[in-house]
């Protein structure tokens, strides 16, 4: 990828007018390789090896038990604190080992934010505060630039316009999806690379459901998003791929399948994709 | 028995303990009103305590209950806080319960012994090391004046401090594990330090438990009477130091009722429907805090 | 392949992105520094916690167990100086006075458990309330209360009026346990008893009261362990009695007293005997809490 400065030389533009981006397709932000986590020996996800582009959205589908949200908790190093959890195989994210023991995990989390099933704005803080709040965790202090991130990420949540005049009130005034979308403020104030969403709307009502997925449509410029999510109507209608997992016999989950999502839900390779996407089994 | 003997015989019950409570404040208002009738209200600023001369100022035991309770409540509001962090958060998980368990069963040991290991084990060890220590380090702050002795003030809030704890700790143990699992995972994921998620997070969610442990404890604290009576010294002139002797109401009442009589005793009948009535408000307060907490009914009872 | 696109509206987030990862990296050592030290302060926390009830039970055993000589259980108090004194009254007066006090309390608690358990109106509200404020009023107008309802009016100091003492800081701990213990009874097995055709008295002992038993025991047993080491309220009721006293209406001693009494005296002998006081005391009490947690743990046991 060119710098700037090369870019700047042949073109005659200085860099804050333009700045070189690649197609969405083209570059693997995070690349999993044999990816397995076990709990106390037992696996409970297996040998997953796929890989998520830029500026695109990768959804993790499947039934219940399928191991995607414990694929999805390993990329940002949530199984840390899980004392029997093993995460072994490799995980990318541009040239960090994820799950290296030399890296730093609170450092890997501000560049992998988390978005989680049920919203979990923090109760005894303002609105302002929550959506700083990741940054102020990962030592920012300067004023002007927790108020640009708040509000640029505020903005890009969708929720800029109905709280700029009441950003001191508790977190706990908003709606649920409106919680919901101040979590994915939150998430986006620290500006990672990735944004992992455990199932984000399965907590909410359908208006609030479809709001948050045309948010996302929104933000996969910005961040790289790879969504859990068991509900197929939404993988098809926010994904650019599908990873397709399935629990086998032993209990694990593995992938079957992992192809564009236009390509998974119409001609599956895989027999079991197409019964799933089906409907047969949910 | 039919089943409206039954209902009679279990309203009777109650009603019975009803009038007992109603027959403690009309009893104690009884005995305690009359004080004000004779002396007004200056008997409770004024500091010079002396019977003998029909002088009844109580303000400096007044005084010395709250220097006492506040000194074993800056010393249990911090290290209370932090042993409930450590047993809801951070000690090893096998650990937790039976150093749970360890704490809480310092509040059954009975406040008489607490007294008579204060006065004999405690006192002469705050005598030879403690205090002198102490004066030495943070004498210039003038708190420290004076003879060292053992008992005393000091002693008297670090042994209220010792019994006290118990109640802080397992109360906010309670309210800081319960702040939901969500947010400590939200905190994390945005990249805070185990400290971080503690700090802001985990303790702001459960202040208001907090709050009320602070309140009970501070509840106890005041209505102590036999450990500090053993370890205070009793004296009726006002503290200089931390190092002094001094009195507090309960105090006061234990060392002179059996002799008291006349105005003496009325003025003690006084003093204690004060502390009633203090120590109602804020055990009251307590429980409007604490009303959220939940836990089994035999144990939380055992704490109160 | 590689295309090129402008997309300026990005710059400003790369940049901002790049900016907090300067922070972020900068920081992240001081952030788990900070992160240990606290976590090492609540740690030590903990253990400042846990030394107190170490250093008790070592102190009492140490200076306690010497005292447990035969003389001890056997002989009554004797005046200074005099050799050979016990603890004997004091034993047989703690155990008559906590036998009347329970003996009252624990049906009355029962009882009382009983209607607020089966109602759910202002008036239980009301009676709930106050039980919850009894538990915290301070023992000492506990037992001035206790002086004014009962020593005032028969006229002496009375094993009995300790024991009403005693009771009324029992009651609630009781009453309260009870209640929790009885609606903790499945409401399927009270509905199942009365569809028989039984009375409500009779689904009462025959179907919840067994039901509840385990619950109910550790209430009594925690309520037994409060009263019996309560001191306060015996201070102005029992009065102590150098010499063997088992009527009950007459002035006593009790263990807690006793050491109370002789706590602060200057004879070897007499302080000595307050030591092994203290340690039976303690003993038991502990013994009755550790016992009624275990019942606890079992009765949580039994019900997953």
């Amino acid at each position: 990828m060119s710098t700037p400065s090369d870019f700047t030389q042949t073109i005659g533009l200085t860099t804050q007018e333009v700045f070189v981006t690649q197609e969405p397709g083209s570059t693997k932000v995070m690349r999993l390789e044999d990816v397995t986590v076990t709990f106390r020996g037992r696996p409970a996800v297996r040998g997953v090896t796929f890989d998520a582009y830029e500026k695109e959205v990768t959804a993790l589908i499947g039934p219940s038990g399928s191991g995607k949200t414990t694929l999805l908790r390993a990329l940002n190093r949530m199984h840390d604190t899980e004392r029997s959890a093993r995460v072994t195989g490799r995980i990318m994210l541009g040239d960090t080992s994820v799950n290296d023991k030399s890296t730093d995990p609170t450092l890997l989390r501000s560049r992998v934010g988390m978005v989680f099933q049920r919203p979990n704005p923090f109760p005894t803080m303002s609105i302002y505060d929550n959506a700083v709040a990741g940054l102020r965790f990962n030592g920012v202090r300067k004023k002007s630039l927790l108020d640009e991130a708040a509000e640029s990420s505020l903005v890009a949540a969708a929720l800029w316009d109905s709280v700029r005049e009441r950003l001191k009130v508790s977190a706990s005034t908003l709606s649920g999806g409106e919680q919901q979308r101040l979590c994915i403020a939150r998430a986006l104030a620290v500006e990672p690379e990735v944004l992992l969403m455990d199932e984000p709307t399965s907590a909410l009502d359908p208006i609030a459901t479809k709001r948050i997925e045309e948010l996302i449509g929104e933000l996969k410029d910005r961040v790289t998003i790879i969504i859990v999510t068991h509900n197929m109507q939404q993988a098809m209608r926010v994904s650019d791929r599908c990873a397709f997992l399935l629990m086998a016999e032993d209990r694990s989950g593995e992938l079957i399948e992992y192809a564009p999502t236009s390509k998974l839900f119409s001609e599956p390779d895989d027999p079991r994709t197409l019964d799933y996407v089906h409907g047969r089994f949910g | 028995m039919s089943d409206r003997v039954y209902r009679v015989l279990l309203g009777v019950v109650a009603g019975l303990f009803g009038a007992v409570l109603i027959a403690f404040v009309v009893a104690m208002a009884n005995q305690g009103v009359p004080a004000f009738s004779k002396l007004g209200f200056s008997f409770l600023w004024s500091s010079n305590w002396d019977p003998t001369h029909n002088h009844f100022g109580i303000l400096t035991f007044l005084v010395g209950t709250v220097e006492t309770t506040a000194i074993a409540v800056v010393l249990a509001v911090p290290i209370g806080l932090g042993t409930a962090l450590a047993l809801a958060y951070l000690a090893p998980r096998r650990l937790r319960a039976p150093l749970s368990t360890a704490v809480e069963l310092l509040a059954a040991v009975p406040s008489v012994v607490y007294g008579l290991w204060g006065l004999l084990v405690v006192a002469p060890f705050f005598r030879s090391t403690i205090e002198p220590g102490l004066s030495s380090v943070f004498g210039w702050t003038g708190l420290f004046g004076g003879a060292n002795q053992g008992v005393g003030l000091l002693l008297a809030g670090v042994i209220l401090f010792i019994m006290v704890l118990p109640t802080m700790v397992a109360i906010s143990r309670d309210v800081l594990a319960a702040v939901p699992h969500d947010q400590v995972e939200g905190a994390m994921a945005l990249g805070a330090t185990r400290w971080q998620v503690l700090r802001r997070v985990v303790v702001p969610g459960g202040r208001v438990g907090v709050l009320g442990a602070l309140t009970l404890a501070t509840g106890r604290a005041l209505g102590e009477t036999v450990a500090v009576a053993l370890v205070i010294g009793n004296s009726a002139h006002l503290a200089t130091s931390l190092k002094s002797n001094a009195g507090t109401i309960p105090s006061l009442i234990v060392s002179t009722f059996g002799e008291a009589s006349g105005t003496e005793l009325n003025v003690l009948f006084a003093a204690a429907l004060v502390l009633l009535v203090v120590g109602i408000g804020v055990n009251a307060l307590a429980r409007v805090f604490v009303r959220s907490v939940k836990r089994s009914g035999a144990e939380s009872v055992a704490v109160a | 392949m590689t295309t090129l696109s402008f997309d300026s509206s990005l710059d400003p987030i790369l940049s901002r992105r790049a900016e907090i990862q300067k922070i972020a990296s900068a920081s992240v050592k001081r952030r788990k520094v900070y992160s240990k030290i606290g976590i090492a302060l609540c740690l030590l926390c903990l253990v400042v916690a846990c030394v107190p009830l170490l250093a008790i039970i070592g102190y009492t055993v140490a200076k306690g167990l010497p005292a447990w000589n035969s003389a001890f259980f056997t002989q009554v108090t004797k005046p200074e100086g005099i050799p050979n004194g016990g603890l004997w009254n004091a034993i047989v007066g703690s155990l008559i006075i906590d036998a009347v006090a329970v003996a009252v309390t624990v049906p009355f608690g029962v009882l009382g458990g009983l209607f607020l358990a089966e109602s759910d109106g202002p008036i239980a509200s009301a009676v709930r309330y106050a039980a919850d404020v009894l538990t915290g009023v301070p023992s000492i107008t506990v037992g001035i209360f206790g002086y004014i309802i009962w020593v005032k009016t028969v006229g002496s100091y009375s094993g009995y009026a300790g024991a009403f003492a005693i009771g009324i800081i029992m009651v609630p701990v009781i009453m309260r346990a009870a209640e929790t213990a009885l609606r903790g009874v499945p409401t399927n097995l009270y509905e199942a008893g009365l569809a028989l055709g039984a009375r409500k008295a009779t689904v009462a002992r025959r179907v919840t009261l067994p039901v509840a038993l385990p619950g109910l025991i550790t209430g009594v047993l925690l309520a037994v362990a409060r009263g019996a080491g309560e001191t306060a309220p015996l201070i102005f009721t029992i009065f102590g009695n150098q010499f063997m006293q088992t009527n009950p209406s007459k002035p006593m001693e009790a263990l807690p007293l006793a050491i109370y009494s002789y706590s602060s005296q200057p004879y070897n002998d007499l302080v000595q005997i307050a030591w092994g006081g203290a340690l039976l005391l303690m003993m038991v009490i502990l013994i009755l809490n550790v016992g009624a947690r275990l019942v606890s743990a079992r009765l949580r046991r039994e019900r997953r």
